[in-house]
């Protein structure tokens, strides 16, 4: 096994390790569960099933614009109680538990007087908020 | 089977996804052994040959890569090859610039993304197979962001039980350089694996294992959450690729010391050589 003396990269590291191994376990988890139901139709889908062969050839723009769902988070989360809508949200999670790591590695850095560090992930959080906002959508 | 009830089968909803699982899990086995990342093939063969929007495809060609990068991440930390320090300072500026290519992407009329995506696959399999990354490369002295960054370390080789320090040099160079990168991973949904390494080892003079290790901590899931909000992530595309990809890699993890890497490695450049002129032959109208 590879070793790295460095203390403080170890704790942070270590931190990061942990937070990422079950954010990415139930992130899989959540995303498999949602699939089962979504597919099966035990969760009635937004957009049904049957219909997709006709829209996935579509641009993800027109889309949105034939099955009525807003771009932005808040389009696709008020319409979580259907199965489609369930699955991105354990898409959503999967991709978002990096954000937790980082703000668990923050007050690692911080402590150990590596400012720049702490300040490095605190911007990531901050563009990965941004992304996650929807903002940014059109 | 005759081709009128194959035609029933493929217009039948579930026919596609099912093929996606199947095509993503063998993908999942041969990228492992071949060193690339999932969504470098994943994004030119579904392109090519399924009948998804190219949106949809490249949504699903980011968390295919991301999936495979949060899977191996907790090992490469405890295996201790990957430095988290290292990997900071590049992922935000690929974070960055990943929203800006996945904003321009998406913007962009399908047949010129498709184009210069079978170019991008071209310039990749080009670069892949021709770029000779270094063990350790030899770094005399750092620059002071390197050092303001703590960017150094000590690995220890498995195989030969010696310790290696390191430190990186060449820094604004390395970091610069991920501006592009990002743009491209956020562009046509590609993990930046296969530009991640040569930047850190070839330029930065990170030994060639920590930066591997690495570089899955510099994929951002930031152009991801831009594909979601803008409705270019499809669930019954995304999840079943992200599933047969995540279990592919697992059989091709132990795989790893059984199949020749040199064999499985040709084999996918060869793969994404078709797979890249069939996408661009469908961006040019040559091949619908």
């Amino acid at each position: 096994m590879a070793v790295n003396r460095d203390d403080g990269l170890l704790a942070a590291q270590e931190r990061y390790a942990r937070w990422l191994a079950w954010g990415t376990r139930s992130g899989v988890v959540l995303l498999v569960l949602a699939f089962i139901l979504y597919v099966t139709g035990a969760v009635v889908p937004y957009v049904p099933i049957e219909r997709l062969p006709e829209l996935w050839h579509l641009p993800a723009a027109e889309y949105l614009h034939r099955t009525g769902i807003d771009p932005g988070w808040h389009g696709w989360a008020r319409l979580i109680a259907h199965g489609d809508m369930l699955v991105l949200a354990a898409i959503a999670l999967l991709i978002a538990c990096s954000i937790f790591c980082l703000a668990g590695v923050v007050p690692v850095f911080w402590r150990r007087r590596e400012r720049l560090l702490a300040l490095v992930c605190l911007l990531q959080i901050a563009v990965l908020a941004l992304a996650a906002s929807g903002l940014l959508a059109r | 089977m005759s081709s009128h009830a194959f035609s029933a089968i493929q217009a039948a909803w579930w026919f596609w996804p099912l093929a996606l699982f199947v095509v993503c899990f063998f993908l999942g086995i041969v990228a492992v052994p071949a060193g690339v990342g999932g969504g470098v093939l994943f994004v030119p063969i579904v392109a090519g040959f399924f009948p998804f929007h190219l949106d949809f495809v490249r949504g699903a060609g980011l968390l295919v890569a991301l999936s495979g990068a949060l899977a191996a991440g907790p090992r490469l930390f405890a295996d201790g090859l990957a430095n988290l320090r290292l990997a900071l300072p590049p992922a935000l500026i690929a974070s960055v610039s990943s929203i800006a290519g996945a904003m321009v992407g998406l913007a962009l009329p399908a047949a010129a993304l498709q184009i210069a995506l079978g170019l991008t696959i071209l310039a990749i399999l080009a670069i892949m197979a021709s770029v000779r990354n270094t063990e350790y490369p030899e770094v005399t002295q750092s620059d002071p962001l390197a050092v303001a960054l703590g960017l150094h370390g000590i690995y220890r080789d498995v195989h030969t039980g010696r310790e290696h320090a390191w430190q990186a040099h060449r820094t604004p160079l390395g970091l610069a350089l991920f501006v592009g990168i990002g743009i491209v991973a956020g562009m046509f949904g590609l993990g930046a694996g296969w530009a991640n390494v040569p930047a850190l080892n070839l330029v930065m003079g990170v030994p060639l294992k920590v930066a591997a290790g690495t570089s899955a901590f510099v994929i951002s899931p930031a152009a991801a959450l831009v594909y979601l909000n803008q409705g270019a992530l499809l669930p019954i595309v995304a999840a079943p690729s992200i599933a047969g990809m995540m279990l592919g890699s697992l059989i091709g993890a132990r795989l790893l010391h059984v199949v020749s890497a040199t064999v499985v490695r040709r084999l996918v450049l060869a793969l994404m050589l078709f797979a890249g002129v069939r996408t661009l032959a469908k961006g040019l109208g040559i091949w619908p």
